[in-house]
């Protein structure tokens, strides 16, 4: 359907058709802007961190909110804006890459967003009736002993979204395995289509142990159950090392796709093909397997002993050798190439010294004895904002400015895209170069107050300048969207001479994607036919008719009865009535899923005449 | 024009000369000035940790600049196709094996040191100083073993002896930590009791703070470790185990004090090496460096947090308004001559930066 017969049919309608939609393009669009909002509420308290820490002893926020603020600043930023951001990209991007019509499951995609959204929503509700407050690691027992219903908002938020994730990484692995058009082997698959794979692969696997790890806390919480109670046999350790069998693979769960993204981008831009592509895609298998290998370096300081923190020190450090051959890799695509320099490029090019500054910082963490001083300080947190930051945000800003012609059919503005840059980058290293040094000097994170004559005032100056450059940054981004959009200039298919499947249609796309599913016959399927002087692609399939998926709004439904239920579970602790939202909120979702199982859905068809007329484009 | 830059020129140096005043921080708390057997390893080998990864950075950096002001795109070259290279196998394994050496460069005294700091089997000897500290919302609580002696907020320890810590924590985790002497280590509720040491090469009253989340109070649970030298120490230790916790202050006000305190604040607090150990031990008080480890320790500040501890630190446990302003000031009287030492924050000498 397109946008412009929805416009035709009022605002009620194009609601009702994003509430309905299975199209990974509107699910994509889904994905941006929810994402995109929690990450300007991240920003928000981000700031209002800042602020507070400008002067010594200072009192802008009291240190209960103080500790609300930065727990709901991790767990916003990671969970509600870089992982939906990841996934808006994914979705807009991984199935025109492979020349595929849609996600394997596209029911599952659209369940997935939802579940995602309303989770987010369930943890941000929380603002009104008091956050959760032990920190985005959330480690018992002071998360157990948390007074009021914070946590519990954490726990079920987490749940409800997590288990969405878990959906998309599903949905995307076997997408990916399925559903490429015929030729594209695996080593021909472009970079982002591989690290999306990886990725969706950790995912599997991580996850889970979120999932667990919130049912015990959940169980711990509300109903009574001991595994993190010290007192009556349980463990608080065994929170900590689920949390982070999930939480170092999530760290490669968001930073993969965004090397894959700077892949693409570098040898776009750089006219050249990806130096290297087999050593690439090894070094990317590589880091996903050696994901699950470091967790303990989260704990150095818990007293696991020498002989523990040694193994995990030095896994650990082996993980900067792939990430050194893609660093080195990316170095030598551009080297002999073409290199135009436009916002994308930009956004990369700046990433390769701000991820390799993490990289650094990373490996003198990994020395476990030197981790003794390093940890829990704003050592750790200038590291872990040059890697998330420096490589994760740097990737989304780039990818956006790469990916918005195809996603919109518009390109931003290049002269705001620039001025976005250099305030947010300018920005960035003022806000956390210095806290490498605040970090050494001697303060911990999540310090709501440091006191006079700490030595710590002026590199907090510094940071707290630094951030409000990073806040204008964003603010001129948005500005350039709303810009961007209201100009409505249309572009071709093609903006940026690109070399994969996704350049070879119309952007945006129409519903079905590819008229005719193309044939691939090569690395950089697109730049394969034009350097033999073709316009596009040979298509693998006479022109017939195009089954596609039906709406549902089943998903969302099964989400709201979730997010219904969710209340029910959080507040039954204080009087067993609400268990009654606990059955309706059930009964919505299970209704849902039986309704699906007994209803036949086929889908639809778009006839061939249809399709030589060129509806729905 | 001139003036305006002569204005940011100076605003420049004095940028410049802040920054590398408060480079290496306050001495004592800062983990650059190592005066600890344990900070110094550390030190050690954060340098080679950092020559190593800048002489990766050198290199990346190099190869970095030079492509992109030598391949960006030239004007009127807009339309060059440059040669699609595949890659090279024999960078591909240089750029493999060179990062391998320097990493087990790195490892060999990363190991060393991880188990040199963990060899803390001397503690069970029977010379040996071993302190139980325990982590609490938010205090130090230190029992030295075998001494009979209890003490909150201040660890003294001689120099040059290594003082071996047992560490626990009454409720959620803590971390100790005193970066100048050594790293830190967590303080984890229930059995699981983890070991480390400190060796002080200098006396001095060195900064301690909690380093992992464990509530609102979280930044405002500072420390000090006191280090004298090892006739101070015993001293100390001779005067510590000989407190006559019921002993009569001089004053009529302290006097009054001590009654109050022994009807409302004994139940949690204690003074002398008995007591719950539910509150902090108050013994030696009047030599604290600190009143709840962050206010300076003046009269008026005790009777300020005694009557409003949650003002000051929130999310404590004592509870406030026990006793009135009034009554609060006899109990400050009292406990701030509990002086019960000769060795004070000052015997630590020429490092006493309070």
């Amino acid at each position: 359907m397109s946008t412009a017969v929805a416009q035709n049919r009022g605002l009620g309608a194009v609601i009702w058709d994003y509430l309905t939609t299975v199209d990974h393009k509107k699910i994509a669009h889904l994905y941006l802007v929810s994402g995109g909002l929690f990450f300007l509420i991240g920003g928000l308290e981000a700031m209002i961190i800042r602020i507070q820490l400008m002067e010594p002893s200072n009192n802008f926020i009291s240190a209960g909110l103080y500790n609300e603020m930065i727990t709901m600043h991790g767990t916003t930023m990671i969970f509600l804006a870089a992982m939906p951001i990841i996934f808006a990209l994914m979705n807009a991007v991984v199935p025109l890459q492979i020349g595929a019509r849609d996600v394997a499951f596209p029911f599952l995609n659209s369940l997935g967003f939802w579940l995602f959204l309303f989770g987010g929503l369930i943890l941000n509700i929380s603002w009104f009736t008091g956050a959760p407050d032990a920190g985005w690691t959330n480690y018992a027992p002071l998360s157990t002993t948390s007074p009021g219903h914070g946590v519990d908002y954490y726990v079920m938020g987490l749940q409800i979204s997590g288990a969405g994730t878990l959906i998309g990484g599903i949905n995307f692995l076997v997408t990916i395995v399925n559903m490429r058009a015929p030729g594209m082997t695996y080593m021909r698959m472009p970079l982002f289509t591989w690290t999306v794979f990886v990725t969706s692969t950790l995912i599997l696997f991580a996850f889970p142990a979120l999932t667990v790890g919130l049912f015990l806390m959940m169980f711990d919480r509300m109903f009574g159950s001991a595994f993190f109670d010290v007192a009556l046999g349980g463990n608080a350790m065994i929170w900590e090392h689920l949390f982070w069998i999930f939480g170092h693979p999530e760290v490669y769960i968001l930073i993969l796709p965004a090397f894959g993204a700077f892949s693409e981008i570098f040898s776009t831009f750089s006219k050249k093909r990806l130096f290297g592509y087999s050593a690439m895609v090894f070094a990317t298998v590589l880091i996903g397997f050696l994901a699950f290998m470091v967790w303990a370096h989260h704990m150095f300081t818990v007293g696991l002993g020498p002989i523990a923190n040694s193994i995990f020190a030095v896994a650990t450090m082996a993980i900067a050798v792939p990430t050194g051959i893609k660093i080195f890799n990316w170095l030598f695509t551009m080297w002999g190439g073409n290199i135009r320099m436009n916002s994308a490029m930009l956004w990369s090019v700046a990433f390769i010294p701000t991820f390799t500054i993490g990289g650094m910082t990373g490996v003198m963490l990994a020395a476990a004895a030197a981790d003794y001083q390093y940890h829990d300080t704003y050592f750790v947190v200038a590291h872990f904002h040059y890697v998330i930051v420096g490589g994760l945000v740097f990737g989304i800003f780039a990818s956006l400015h790469y990916w918005w012609p195809k996603m919109f059919g518009q390109v931003l503005n290049e002269a705001l895209g620039k001025w976005t840059f250099w305030l947010f980058f300018i920005g960035f290293h003022m806000t956390f170069f210095i806290q490498h040094f605040l970090g050494l000097i001697g303060m911990p994170r999540r310090y709501w107050t440091y006191q006079e004559g700490q030595g710590l005032e002026v590199g907090n100056m510094i940071s707290t300048v630094g951030a409000f450059l990073m806040a204008i940054g964003t603010l001129v981004f948005i500005y350039n969207i709303v810009q961007t959009a209201v100009k409505g200039e249309k572009v071709s298919g093609d903006p940026w001479d690109g070399r994969t499947l996704e350049w070879t249609i119309p952007s945006p796309p129409p519903h079905y994607n590819f008229k005719q599913t193309p044939l691939v016959r090569g690395l950089d399927a697109l730049w394969v036919e034009k350097s033999e002087g073709k316009k596009g692609m040979t298509p693998a399939e006479p022109l017939g008719d195009i089954h596609m998926p039906n709406n549902s709004i089943l998903p969302f439904l099964m989400s709201l009865g979730l997010f219904i239920a969710g209340f029910g579970f959080i507040y039954q602790v204080d009087d067993k009535m609400w268990l009654i939202l606990v059955f309706i909120g059930m009964g919505i979702t299970l209704g849902s899923m039986l309704t699906r199982s007994v209803k036949d859905d086929l889908g639809h068809h778009i006839h061939k005449e249809d399709l030589e007329k060129g509806a729905g484009e | 024009m001139r003036g305006w830059m002569g204005k940011f020129r100076s605003l420049i140096l004095f940028g410049a000369l802040t920054l590398f005043l408060s480079g290496c921080g306050v001495e004592n708390m800062t983990a650059l000035k190592p005066e600890g057997y344990g900070a110094n390893l550390l030190f050690d080998l954060m340098m080679i940790s950092i020559a190593i990864m800048l002489f990766v950075f050198i290199i990346v950096m190099a190869i970095y600049t030079f492509v992109l002001i030598r391949y960006r795109q030239k004007k009127g070259q807009e339309d060059y196709i440059p040669k699609q290279t595949e890659g090279n196998k024999a960078l591909e394994i240089i750029w493999t094996v060179i990062p391998i050496i320097l990493l087990l460069v790195l490892a060999v005294p990363t190991v060393q040191a991880t188990f040199d700091l963990a060899d803390t089997g001397a503690k069970n000897d029977e010379d040996a100083l071993t302190v139980e500290v325990t982590g609490n919302q938010y205090w130090w609580h230190f029992n030295y073993k075998g001494q009979e002696i209890t003490t909150s907020q201040d660890l003294y320890i001689p120099t040059g002896e290594r003082v071996y810590l047992d560490l626990k924590s009454s409720d959620v985790i803590h971390s100790f930590w005193v970066p100048s002497i050594a790293g830190k280590m967590d303080t984890n509720p229930g059995e699981n009791v983890n070991s480390m040491y400190l060796e002080a090469y200098e006396e001095g009253v060195y900064w301690g703070q909690c380093a992992e989340l464990c509530g609102p109070s979280h930044s405002l649970m500072d420390f000090k470790v006191i280090a004298v030298s090892q006739e101070e120490f015993d001293q100390w230790v001779e005067d510590m185990q000989n407190v006559d916790p019921k002993a009569q202050p001089e004053t009529a006000s302290a006097q009054e004090g001590q009654e109050l305190f022994n009807n409302n604040c004994m139940s949690c607090h204690a003074i002398g090496s008995g007591g719950a150990g539910i509150a902090p031990n108050l013994t030696n008080f009047g030599n604290r460096t600190m009143i709840a480890g962050i206010l300076e320790p003046t009269k008026e500040n005790l009777v300020d947090w005694i009557v409003n501890p949650d003002e000051i630190k929130p999310g404590n446990q004592m509870p406030a308004n026990l006793v009135s302003e009034e009554e609060a000031s006899k109990i400050a009287d009292y406990l701030l001559q509990l002086k019960h030492s000769e060795v004070t924050p000052e015997s630590a000498g020429k490092n006493n930066q309070e």
